[in-house]
């Protein structure tokens, strides 16, 4: 199939960006979607063309470093799918595409559709974890996990942190990526003593950071590569009230 | 260059333990003063920096992605083991070191594999606490499952995600050190070169690969864990991005490289399916749980499985191997599904691939029970090529996955240059010549949360360094190296890709270097890697400017270390004149196909020294000496 792209060429942070046209063509529908832009690439580099950088790394659809805005729609069209492992079989010849970076406050564009995400690095730092030391673990028997609360720990955990829940937020917030944590150790035993001081640090640096506000439209739940629920972002707030009423270290 | 291994006295048991008491301590006020440079923040990586800074130390991390978190020990799906023996099905610490030597074909070192045995526990006991989430049973006790090469459960897993989970684990450990101040953490930022002072470790240059700053950085101790170099090969089962550039750095500048050709093809990979592909995907081992792999009993057969009854296929695993069946270890289920596609039975499209089929499972468990074992795993193979798997088998076929070679380390994982340590994937330790399933993420966590914060420490408290900043003149040389090196990438000029050039080597590698290999195709791959290597300096073209976001130069530079490691690679696997493990000799096979090692001549690791360009490596030998495993020919049926 032949497509015609327009992509979001950026040269660096503080440069103009603009949509260029490419075309794309003898596209076989086993290709995944960065696949076809490698061929896209290897052409442009042919030609003596830059071309379109874009992150990405493990091609399976878990290290979270791939992802763009298809359409108007973060990682395309599929449900629960990162661009990787979105296929070329999901679109017919003669299709336009228009593809561009994350758009958000918090994620400058570095170049073209790479994006500097390092804030989701640091809301994890402030309260994204468990401290456990290590050498200073118990047996690992010996506090059980009802496996309810483990499989939706682990629904939590499944975020690769890959900004698509920021990309489709018209306010650009971060609350689905920062719910995702504060669930995925907030409903584990071992995550109780940090609690809630953890979701009060979370969410001031996610303000700090520039993401928006959570104002319950869902359209991170529908972008997410994990398929990550909203009801995360209901248990932060449900905490983060709660923590009102506790003492630090409570 | 000397190889002391420094295994320590006594029964094997009692050396860990022993050689902990004998380490020397950093007093706990004066570990602050130190400076620890780690390079990469996979598994390894991140869990060394982690712990190094909760003991004290100052601490410089370095990844070449954007976030610590996307290392590739994040794809790693099926499990980790360890010794705790909750399934009470005869597990030990004994039998797990019994598994992962024999598993290993008898060329890793004893020592080594019973203290990684022995620290399996306490990886699980950590993991846990830091709120990793393995999977329960309803009672809310953890659960296993079993894998390739043990005949015991003792496998935990995080669904189809163990690895992301563990990575996380580690990465959240990291960030939490981050906030402490005692990590800086430098992301997008690759290690092109290390330093030496005094014939020392002492630091790293760096390319920052958004600005392009060439940067030094002083320490008195490098951890390199930087990965695996499968993409050797061009087409594997790694991450785009992971290389050999540190390592093979490292070793230019005096690291002896041990077994480079101890190279491991996973069996259960998606079949390529055109020659735009730019990476194989891994299906968990884990599926040969429940699914049973076959292929048609005759050559040419064109019907769709369906349509094949169970009289005319051939489940080959579970005809040659009755005990083990479709569990038998990876090298060995990889050569036999090469043998079954080359007698013309293998399936799909271009033939290149057999089944793992769920029929059977599927009708025994029910498919809820299925789809909560393998769901994602089943949706992702659904993705990729278009068929659903609970409906028609999956077609598979083996594709290089991980590198048991790597740079050679004693027993407190310093490589042969002092302050020089290397843990994970890039070292050559724990698995021989052949990874059992699941202990990839064991070893990388061993050595970064148990292994590495001990044993340095004894180096750190029994040196004196002299006082060292980035003006040093070494610094600048490199840095000027450095510099010149990149910017020749770019005044090439040339006329193809870098993804072109390294397909050709991927090819010379698959064919010679593979799955199989004899003696006159490793001479062959010896004569057109250098050619190859001469023409990529003249027909080379990368676009842009060293001074920005440059993904084709980040790239050049990878390649044109493949280029130089997989020439000692070939030499390497042609001074192997034997069979082992995932290194398979044509020439050396017992009647039915199975490896024939030389244990009078090959028990031990093969260790290179570079004696620079276009000169002949060294190569220089640790003896193996087995005295707790017998010394056996590997049998699974």
């Amino acid at each position: 199939m032949n497509l015609t792209l327009h992509v979001w060429r950026q040269d660096g942070p503080r440069d103009e960006g603009r949509f260029e046209m490419y075309r794309a063509e003898g596209v076989s529908e086993h290709m995944s979607f960065l696949e076809m832009l490698d061929v896209v690439n290897e052409r442009l580099t042919a030609d003596g063309h830059e071309p379109i950088v874009f992150d990405h790394d493990c091609r399976e659809g878990i290290c979270g470093a791939c992802g763009f805005v298809i359409n108007g729609e973060p990682h395309g069209p599929l449900p629960e799918t990162t661009v990787c492992q979105l296929h070329m079989r999901h679109y017919r010849d003669g299709d336009e595409l228009w593809i561009e970076p994350w758009r958000a406050t918090a994620f400058p564009v570095l170049r073209d559709l790479s994006v500097d995400r390092s804030a989701l690095d640091r809301l994890i730092q402030a309260g994204g974890y468990i401290s456990a030391a290590t050498g200073s673990a118990p047996d690992a028997n010996a506090v059980l996990i009802p496996k309810g609360s483990l499989e939706r720990a682990m629904d939590a955990a499944a975020c690769i942190g890959c900004g698509a829940c920021v990309a489709a937020c018209p306010n650009a917030s971060a609350m689905l990526f920062t719910g995702a944590k504060v669930g995925h150790l907030g409903l584990l035993p071992q995550g109780q003593p940090e609690r809630y001081t953890r979701v009060v640090e979370m969410v001031a640096t996610h303000d700090d950071e520039g993401f928006g506000h959570c104002t319950n439209h869902g359209a991170c739940e529908t972008a997410c590569p994990k398929g990550i629920s909203v009801d995360y972002i209901a248990m932060l707030n449900a905490d983060l009230r709660r923590s009102r009423f506790r003492q630090a270290g409570d | 260059m000397e190889l002391n291994a420094k295994v320590p006295d006594g029964p094997i048991e009692k050396k860990w333990d022993r050689h902990r008491f004998e380490l020397k301590l950093v007093n706990p006020a004066n570990k602050r003063k130190y400076n620890v440079i780690i390079v990469g923040s996979g598994l390894a990586g991140a869990s060394a920096a982690a712990t190094m800074a909760e003991l004290g130390y100052n601490v410089q991390c370095f990844c070449y992605n954007d976030s610590p978190r996307r290392a590739h020990s994040i794809a790693a799906q099926g499990g980790i083991n360890a010794a705790k023996n909750y399934q009470g099905d005869g597990d030990s610490i004994h039998r797990l070191f019994y598994d992962t030597v024999k598993g290993g074909d008898f060329r890793a070192r004893e020592a080594n594999v019973h203290r990684l045995a022995e620290l399996s526990v306490n990886i699980i006991d950590q993991c846990v606490a830091q709120g990793v989430p393995f999977a329960r049973e309803y009672s809310g006790y953890l659960s296993n499952r079993s894998f390739g090469g043990a005949q015991v459960s003792r496998t935990f897993y995080a669904r189809g995600q163990t690895g992301q989970q563990l990575l996380l684990g580690a990465y959240q450990a990291l960030e939490k050190e981050v906030r402490s101040g005692r990590v800086r953490m430098y992301t997008r930022h690759e290690m092109l070169d290390l330093v030496l002072i005094e014939g020392r470790a002492r630091g790293i240059v760096t390319r920052d690969m958004v600005t392009g700053a060439i940067e030094s950085w002083v320490a008195d101790a490098v951890v390199l864990a930087t990965g695996g170099y499968s993409n050797v090969f061009f087409l594997s089962t790694n991450a785009k991005a992971c290389n050999v550039t540190a390592i093979w750095r490292a070793h230019r500048k005096g690291a002896g490289l041990a077994n480079p050709c101890f190279t491991q093809i996973h069996p259960t990979c998606i079949p390529q399916s055109g020659d735009y592909q730019s990476k194989l995907t891994l299906m968990s081992e884990s599926l040969r749980n429940d699914g049973r792999i076959w292929v048609p009993l005759r050559a040419g057969d064109q019907r769709p499985p369906h349509e094949i009854p169970d009289a005319e296929r051939d489940y080959y695993l579970e005809r040659f191997y009755p005990s083990f069946g479709n569990l038998a270890p990876r090298d060995i289920s990889s050569r036999r599904a090469k043998e079954m596609v080359d007698e013309g039975r293998g399936v799909g499209p271009s033939g290149v691939g057999v089944y793992l089929d769920f029929r059977d499972a599927i009708e025994r468990l029910g498919r809820d029970v299925i789809e909560e074992r393998y769901g994602n795993l089943f949706d992702m193979y659904l993705n990729i090529t278009g068929e659903n798997p609970y409906d028609v088998p999956m077609r598979i076929y083996p594709a290089p996955h991980y590198t048991m070679g790597g740079l050679w380390v004693d027993y407190n994982l310093m490589s042969t240059i002092p302050g020089l340590y290397v843990a994970g994937e890039a070292n050559f330790s724990d698995h021989g010549a052949n990874r059992l399933g699941a202990s990839a993420l064991m070893q990388g966590l061993a050595d970064g949360y148990f292994v590495l914060p001990v044993t340095m420490g004894d180096y750190l408290a029994g040196t004196t360094f002299e006082k060292v900043d980035t003006g040093h003149a070494a610094f600048r040389d490199v840095e000027r190296e450095v510099q010149q090196r990149t910017q020749q990438y770019l005044d090439i000029g040339g006329t193809r890709s870098v993804a072109e050039l390294h397909r050709e080597l991927g090819q010379i590698m698959w064919d010679y270097c593979g799955m199989a290999r004899s003696e006159e195709g490793l001479k062959t791959a010896l004569q057109r890697i250098p050619e190859l290597r001469e023409r990529f300096w003249r027909e080379l073209r990368v676009p842009g400017s060293a001074a920005t976001l440059n993904q084709s130069l980040e790239a050049a530079g990878r390649l044109a270390d493949f280029l130089e490691f997989a020439e000692l690679m070939c030499f390497d696997a042609l001074d192997r004149d034997e069979s082992c493990g995932g290194h398979f000799r044509v020439e050396h096979q017992t009647d039915d196909g199975e490896a024939l090692r030389n244990d009078d001549e090959f028990t031990h690791v093969s260790v290179w020294e570079y004696k620079g360009a276009g000169n002949t490596p060294v190569k220089h030998r640790e003896e193996l000496t087995f005295e707790n495993v017998k010394l056996a020919q590997r049998s699974y049926k």
